[in-house]
């Protein structure tokens, strides 16, 4: 009897949780967007060119290496290997495997990369998108994290040294 | 007699894990040509072809469909008519694009995609990617016999 009771105040429990389905390959991100508008650049200029190696320069000065650029089609990919060793965490880890007798693992390294993507819109502007993801791998040498960065203020930043680098002025697409 | 019971029975671990050792690069390494079953209809659902025969635009197209689907792109390159691109999250999704001309009035677009290690073969995981082509290129996606 107490069963019976118990059931249907279960479900209705499990009916209000929000469950997140998994997206699919190929299912837009939630927020596009919005991510289109923060990755998205606009210069006056036809020189579709001239923008992607002002980015490859800037890129270069920032550390990176560029794996791929094509003129034909506005590509350019650039990245660079960092630590991602933050004290805290490391004082936390081996805290940690000290009480574990464990060696807890630490974020250790990263891979950063940037892909950057042209093509020329309206009639004397030519549009750019940036966006910059990364790897990181712990102290065991696995995987950690992968995942794209999406802080405004990496975009901010980039545009605003792209825009000094170019002597254009970068507005909203 | 027991040390040649001895013998004869670290002869067969030792042959044992010879064995184990030689099925497992066999294992691995086979996969390296290992086409998916029905080949042609996996060829098919990742096809589409496209009343265009400005290759390049359909290109950057794809390109620009692909940024908006989240991905990241890797590798493009005009001549070849490839583009290959890449969305992290948690797990690695991986695509590549291929564009080439198909008939006199049409461009052909090949989408191979590849979740984890695993390369995906459901119909319908392609054709959320032509839909989003076509919205993107204004126009339609026909199959490819």
């Amino acid at each position: 009897m107490a069963r019976r009771a118990v059931t249907p105040i279960l479900l209705a429990l499990t009916g209000c949780l929000v469950v997140d389905t998994p997206r699919g390959p190929f299912d837009a991100p939630k927020a596009a967007a919005s991510q289109r508008l923060m990755q998205s650049r606009k210069y006056e200029t036809r020189d579709e060119v001239k923008v992607l190696h002002a980015a490859a320069a800037l890129l270069m000065d920032l550390g990176f290496n560029v794996d791929c650029m094509e003129d034909e089609v506005g590509i350019l990919v650039a990245s660079k290997l960092r630590t991602a060793v933050v004290t805290g965490d490391v004082i936390v880890a081996i805290l940690l495997s000290a009480l574990a007798r464990n060696d807890v693992p630490y974020e250790d390294r990263q891979k950063l990369r940037a892909s950057i993507v042209t093509h020329l819109t309206g009639e004397k502007s030519v549009a750019i998108r940036a966006t910059f993801q990364r790897i990181v791998w712990d102290s065991h040498g696995k995987i950690a994290r992968r995942e794209q960065l999406n802080e405004p203020e990496i975009y901010r930043d980039f545009y605003e040294k792209l825009s000094r680098a170019l002597f254009l002025e970068a507005e909203l697409p | 007699m027991t040390s040649v019971k001895c013998v004869i029975a670290a002869r067969g671990a030792v042959c044992g894990v010879l064995l184990a050792l030689l099925t497992a690069c066999e294992a691995s390494s086979r996969h390296l040509l290992m086409a998916p079953e029905q080949q042609s209809v996996l060829r098919a659902m990742q096809t589409r072809a496209f009343d265009s025969t400005d290759e390049l635009s359909m290109l950057r197209s794809v390109i620009a469909t692909l940024q908006d689907l989240g991905f990241v792109i890797d590798y493009g390159n005009a001549p070849l008519g490839i583009v290959s691109a890449t969305r992290l999250e948690g797990h690695s999704v991986r695509v590549m694009v291929s564009v080439k001309r198909h008939s006199p009035t049409s461009t052909a677009v090949r989408a191979s995609l590849q979740v984890g290690n695993t390369s995906v073969t459901d119909p319908l995981t392609y054709q959320e990617f032509f839909v989003a082509l076509s919205k993107g290129n204004f126009l339609t996606a026909h199959a490819v016999e």
